[in-house]
């Protein structure tokens, strides 16, 4: 089991867990993986994430699923210590980012959020031109040779399927852009950062369905290289991408799992519920 | 039934009223001065400095006052913009949302902002009297920002807090540090800075009352920031408190001068901003 609400590990009587239990978990752990223990997060006086355990695996995508306000968000914010700029957040708990927990002393936000490329709900290009997006992250994190970030520049337009469309008009401004295109955009961007992990804020939720269908495209290929995490509330995109999912319900993990057994067969009456449209 | 259609006809005369009596007020004004002051308004108002008796009717033009004034604003708007930016920037970014210190910041900015300018120039002078600074153009520039300065950081600070947090968020997630970050939302809030700065420039150019002790008036131009500046809104208050007819006029015509100049001011600021705000989103 890779995935999993950690308390479910030590009850490796389920025969499931048990066929899961073949891939070494240690591996896991050594190499890019999320591994989250105890996470407690407060705004204000309110309890938003209730004891969150959970181990994210690497090279696949995982959809954290929910209704709305049952803190996908929140959580992933704690992975690139976006809270960090809102002081009213209070954490309690590790997140292990390639077995460092990035809650610890002496741990630099900067080379955190570095690891992690976020897309967004709504794109959100910088105010310059299509060039100058995509070479921004890697110019504020030095890289200055002309030729270095032309090349990055390219790949990763092409990576996302851009060049094509905007090879012509490189330097002119990225609000020109479509939304879908925009979007695409933002991916690049985040890549060149040369992330380890891709979160996903419900990234196509303000997408038509053909630009939505190629950053599902998208998300599918980057699962080669990266691990992705996306937050997202159509259980069809969930079905569809995701090779993990997790449930949240009011601040709390309520079940984990491969996507196939998780649809067909899920465990918990509320998953049931959730899935048959009862509640959302 | 009947009624209503009665009170949507009411309030539709009353809104076109309102619109109409404003439009008639800057026709009248601009109507007026450039009536009075089109005939007076030659070249040597633009081009030459007053001559001996000339608020007495004798040969001689506004140089002094225009240039006396454009030295005054840009100066003030140097000193404004290096201390508005980063405030606002401030307590925009650094401080959390809603916090003590920016609530009393943007407190202190609204006492200031209606500060009536005359107490600035009482402040200004006072201040110079303890620095033993004499009227001069350092003394105007002062006084001038810190009557300008209100204006400006309220009018960004108002951009600055509609700007969507996405943009923010967008450049942390990159791994910006806040000061890159800043840099790049300053590019975004250019028009926003540009209204500020417009803002601040029509008002501070127009003021007679800050310049009247501080700056002091001469009819030289000056050449260093410890001689006194002529400023148009004071050669304006001069020339219409002349007995002679004809200088009367002539302020009219400074009057039209300083408009013009407001004018172009604000048009190569837009062109500009439009320039530099191409890429905004």
């Amino acid at each position: 089991m890779i995935i999993t609400n950690q308390r479910l590990i030590t009850r490796a009587s389920n025969p499931v867990m048990e066929m899961k239990k073949t891939i070494p978990l240690k591996k896991v752990i050594n190499n890019q993986s999320i591994r989250i223990e105890n996470l407690d997060v407060y705004i204000e006086d309110q309890h938003i994430l209730k004891d969150i355990n959970l181990t994210i695996p690497e090279k696949s995508i995982t959809c954290i699923i929910g209704p709305s306000g049952c803190g996908k968000s929140t959580f992933l914010k704690t992975l690139n210590r976006m809270h960090d700029e809102t002081p009213e957040v209070k954490i309690s708990g590790r997140v292990y980012v390639d077995d460092e927990n990035i809650y610890g002393q002496n741990v630099n936000v900067i080379d955190t959020r570095k690891k992690m490329g976020l897309l967004a709900q709504r794109p959100c290009p910088l105010p310059m031109s299509i060039f100058d997006n995509v070479a921004y992250g890697p110019r504020i994190h030095g890289i200055k040779r002309r030729k270095a970030i032309n090349q990055t520049v390219i790949q990763y337009l092409q990576y996302v399927g851009l060049w094509d469309e905007v090879r012509g008009r490189i330097r002119s401004s990225a609000s020109r852009l479509s939304i879908g295109q925009q979007q695409r955009l933002c991916l690049a961007r985040g890549l060149a950062i040369e992330p380890e992990y891709i979160l996903g804020d419900e990234a196509t939720s303000a997408l038509d369905p053909l630009s939505t269908k190629k950053i599902e495209e998208l998300f599918i290929k980057l699962k080669e290289k990266y691990t992705v995490i996306l937050v997202t509330h159509t259980l069809r995109q969930a079905k569809r991408i995701a090779d993990h999912i997790v449930f949240m319900y009011l601040g709390k993990i309520i079940e984990t799992g491969p996507t196939e057994e998780f649809f067909n067969n899920p465990k918990k009456q509320l998953t049931r519920e959730y899935l048959s449209g009862s509640f959302s | 039934m009947i009624m209503k259609l009665y009170e949507e006809k009411i309030f539709k005369v009353i809104m076109i009223g309102a619109a109409l009596i404003i439009l008639g007020i800057l026709v009248y004004i601009i109507g007026t001065v450039f009536y009075k002051g089109l005939p007076a308004l030659t070249l040597d108002m633009i081009t030459k400095l007053p001559g001996g008796g000339f608020y007495l009717g004798k040969e001689g033009g506004v140089l002094n006052a225009i240039v006396g004034s454009l030295y005054i604003i840009i100066g003030s708007l140097a000193i404004s913009i290096l201390i508005s930016v980063p405030l606002v920037m401030y307590i925009n970014f650094y401080l959390p949302l809603n916090s003590l210190f920016s609530t009393v910041i943007r407190f202190s900015l609204d006492i200031l902002f209606g500060v009536p300018s005359i107490v600035y120039g009482a402040f200004g002078f006072a201040l110079m009297v303890y620095l033993g600074i004499r009227a001069s153009l350092i003394g105007g520039i002062i006084t001038v920002a810190m009557l300008i300065m209100p204006i400006m950081m309220r009018s960004l600070d108002e951009v600055t807090r509609l700007l969507s947090r996405d943009l923010p968020d967008a450049l942390l997630s990159l791994g910006a540090t806040k000061y890159e970050m800043i840099k790049v939302i300053l590019r975004q809030l250019m028009p926003g800075l540009i209204t500020a700065i417009l803002l601040a420039v029509g008002r501070g150019i127009g003021d007679a009352a800050t310049v009247l002790f501080t700056a002091g008036y001469t009819d030289n131009i000056p050449t260093s920031l410890n001689q006194p500046a002529a400023t148009l809104p004071l050669s304006i208050f001069f020339q219409l408190g002349s007995p002679v007819e004809e200088v009367q006029n002539r302020a009219y015509a400074s009057a039209i001068i300083l408009t013009v100049l407001i004018l172009i001011l604000s048009f190569s600021a837009r062109y500009f901003s439009s320039k530099f705000s191409k890429n905004k989103i």
